[in-house]
């Protein structure tokens, strides 16, 4: 049994001051002071107390590249940074495109206790934009996110296909990694003033909002579902809106750094800032922070994209793509966008993404009866990054102060962190 | 130089005082002079883009103040064999070098291998970024030709995207008082002007009110030929010839970083022309070098 006294609990239609108990993997009791032998007693101290975190969005780098991080590593980074479910990424090496790499990975999932563990497989067999994964095998091992995240399918047509195909599959969903190769060619970093100054070759927005129009009207036509990965623009925001609008089912993600950072944050050449899609402008952040309060785009996810040290301590031009935020993102999303907010807080992180993913024990409102999936949040601590559990540290946050903690986590009844604790 | 101990990795945020001093101190090697005040010092000339002139004036700079240079030619060493570029700064930081003159692709190269091998370095190009000493040189060209900088009004014409000379010049010829107008056809203008300079797309227009035509070489090396028709076009539109050259106020100036494409950007006439800068320039690399490398090694010890 745990207590957690002194909580503003996130319940369905109020932030209530209460003590809540666990017993098992269930949310007993919200209210009353129990008295009991052996329980654990947390005294949260006016701390947020909601559901566990969800991340639509992680690269777990295994099987293929566990010298970054490993299924283990994430998911102690996971539960670290809040999150009690994760979407795991197919990029690995070899890819999650079919039934035997589906299985193998599923089965790693289910050994870690202390998170879920989505898995997701590929859109194109082999991750290479060619032809259709394989989508029932992939299906009847469990798998309903899909995505050649990395890249957008190139061609309209064989988009349309996957999701007219995948659009009968219940639950099934076509994730997208919206960026035009032909457009975005061989950039480095968001083409503004920053990479006009610097001669560093630009990645367009244009390069994104291309693919988002396309793949919005391609939702249109099939009535599948499509979920727009790390959304970046202005104008991307403005055609999900109006999508939204025309009744098309679409929903977006934003990932923490993009709320909080724009393209001045490179001027250093960082390798530790640079990703795709890039840093945008002031501009793009600033619609992206209202995008995310108004709810056009539904929820946070880290794209948590670990490098070693080693692979990042290159010239910019050079240094791989991506940065880690497992550990950081509830802070940031604290600090930059919803720290005043915890109903939008816990909405954006956690009660959309487990609906998007699918995900009935995971997102739902602090009541009797709700599954034991909960974060202790701290919206008020000030703390530095400074080094990770990740097995990498690409932070573009370490060093900055952040205004928001994970105290800890709790996984299915069971404390999967309490490092935040006092 | 954002550290005396980095050496000269980019002109940003350099004082209009910096800047003169630079320039007087390299007048002050004009006539290319020999002198013994670097014996003892080995500079590396590191190249992984190919240089003709900016290499063997580095060179020459360095043996007139006395240095011992070292030369590697990237395409003979271990480089292709594929040895990393922190690998190949390492090991002739090992071998022994005291200051690095250092081209490449990356926009960063400079910083980082000052950063790898605790020397200083002398940007002699990087990526598409800057080139401070052609900057310098063109500057103190300039300077002799109209005795002040104050005011003159040059026109940069070209692939400006794809040039680190513009970008150097617009670092800091603005700080020494001059007015900067980019030309060319839109894929060779910068889709952002953080300079806050005038951009025109009409060469015509800019010529009367010019002092400096500064004419860029087509970088199909970078990529560039891809943005506009391979027709020819380009030379009609934004080529130098007699005819634009009638257009210039009497005292306009020409130049050009080199190499030049004869028949593309310029034609004869203009570039053996009475107006055309470009083997002053070529001159000036020298002496301009030998203030830089000088200035390097001030305060290291």
């Amino acid at each position: 049994m745990i207590v957690i006294r002194n909580a503003g609990v996130l319940r369905a239609d109020k932030i209530e001051r209460a003590t809540v108990v666990i017993e098992g993997d269930t949310i007993t009791s919200i209210g009353a002071e129990p008295i009991s032998n052996g329980a654990r007693v947390i005294d949260a101290q006016g701390s947020w107390l909601g559901p566990g975190l969800v991340d639509l969005h992680v690269h777990l780098r295994d099987p293929g590249q566990t010298w970054k991080e490993d299924v283990e590593s994430g998911a102690r980074a996971a539960a670290t940074g809040g999150f009690t479910a994760i979407v795991a990424m197919p990029n690995t090496q070899p890819p999650v495109d079919g039934r035997s790499s589906a299985i193998a990975a599923i089965e790693k999932a289910r050994a870690v206790e202390t998170l879920d563990i989505v898995v997701a497989g590929t859109l194109t067999k082999g991750r290479v934009g060619k032809e259709m994964a394989g989508f029932d095998a992939m299906y009847e091992a469990g798998v309903r996110v899909f995505s050649d995240d990395g890249e957008a399918v190139p061609e309209a047509g064989l988009l349309r296909r996957i999701m007219a195909y995948l659009g009968d599959l219940p639950g099934a969903l076509v994730a997208e990694h919206a960026e035009d190769r032909s457009i975005a060619g061989e950039g480095h970093m968001h083409e503004g003033m920053v990479s006009s100054r610097l001669g560093i070759a630009g990645l367009p927005g244009i390069a994104e909002d291309v693919i988002v129009a396309r793949d919005i009207a391609i939702a249109a036509d099939t009535g599948a579902p499509l979920h727009v990965q790390h959304v970046s623009t202005m104008k991307s925001v403005d055609l999900i809106r109006a999508a939204r609008e025309a009744g098309t089912r679409v929903t977006a993600e934003v990932t923490p750094h993009h709320l909080a950072l724009d393209e001045t944050s490179v001027d250093g050449l960082d390798p530790n800032r640079k990703m795709y899609p890039p840093l945008r402008g002031a501009d793009d952040r600033a619609a992206l922070r209202s995008a995310l309060r108004e709810g056009v785009i539904d929820a946070v996810a880290t794209d948590h994209a670990p490098h070693s040290p080693a692979e990042k301590a290159v010239p910019f031009e050079e240094a791989p793509r991506g940065v880690i935020g497992l550990e950081t993102a509830a802070a940031v999303v604290a600090t930059y966008a919803l720290g005043d907010d915890q109903r939008t807080f816990f909405d954006r992180m956690s009660v959309a993404p487990a609906r998007i993913a699918g995900l009935d024990r995971h997102g739902r409102d602090v009541e009797p009866g709700s599954p034991a999936n909960l974060v202790l949040f701290d919206p008020k601590r000030r703390w530095v990054p400074g080094t990770f559990v990740s097995k990498s540290q690409n932070s573009p946050f370490a060093g900055l102060e952040l205004t928001g903690k994970v105290l800890a986590t709790i996984h299915e009844g069971r404390i999967s962190f309490e490092g935040g604790l006092g | 130089m954002s550290d005396q101990h980095t050496g000269l990795i980019s002109l940003k945020g350099m004082s209009r005082e910096r800047l003169e001093g630079l320039l007087d101190h390299a007048q002050s090697y004009v006539g290319s002079p020999v002198t013994n005040q670097l014996v003892g010092v080995t500079l590396t000339t590191a190249f992984f883009e190919p240089s003709t002139r900016t290499r063997l004036s580095f060179a020459s700079a360095a043996h007139r103040l006395g240095a011992h240079v070292m030369d590697l030619s990237p395409d003979l060493s271990s480089t292709t064999k594929g040895e990393s570029f922190k690998d190949t700064i390492l090991t002739l930081t090992a071998i022994g070098t005291d200051l690095f003159v250092i081209r490449h692709w990356l926009a960063d190269a400079s910083e980082m291998a000052a950063y790898w091998s605790g020397r200083p370095v002398i940007n002699a190009g990087a990526g598409k970024r800057e080139h401070p000493t052609q900057t310098l040189i063109d500057a103190l060209t300039l300077r002799q030709e109209f005795g002040h900088l104050d005011g003159l009004r040059m026109a940069i014409v070209g692939d400006i995207s794809n040039s680190r000379v513009a970008r150097g010049h617009l670092e800091a010829l603005p700080e020494l008082g001059m007015e900067l107008t980019l030309v060319g056809p839109t894929p060779f203008l910068p889709r952002y002007n953080p300079w806050g300079v005038k951009v025109s797309t009409d060469l015509d227009e800019e010529l009367g009110d010019t002092d400096v035509v500064y004419l860029l070489r087509i970088q199909s090396e970078r990529g560039a030929s891809a943005g506009i028709p391979a027709d020819g076009g380009y030379g009609r539109r934004y080529g130098m010839s007699e005819e634009r050259l009638s257009m210039l106020k009497p005292t306009a100036v020409l130049m050009h970083p080199g190499p030049i494409n004869r028949g593309i950007e310029i034609d004869d006439a203009s570039a053996d022309g009475e107006r055309s800068l470009i083997l002053a320039q070529v001159a000036n690399g020298v002496p301009v070098r030998m203030a830089v490398i000088s200035e390097a090694l001030e305060g290291t010890g």
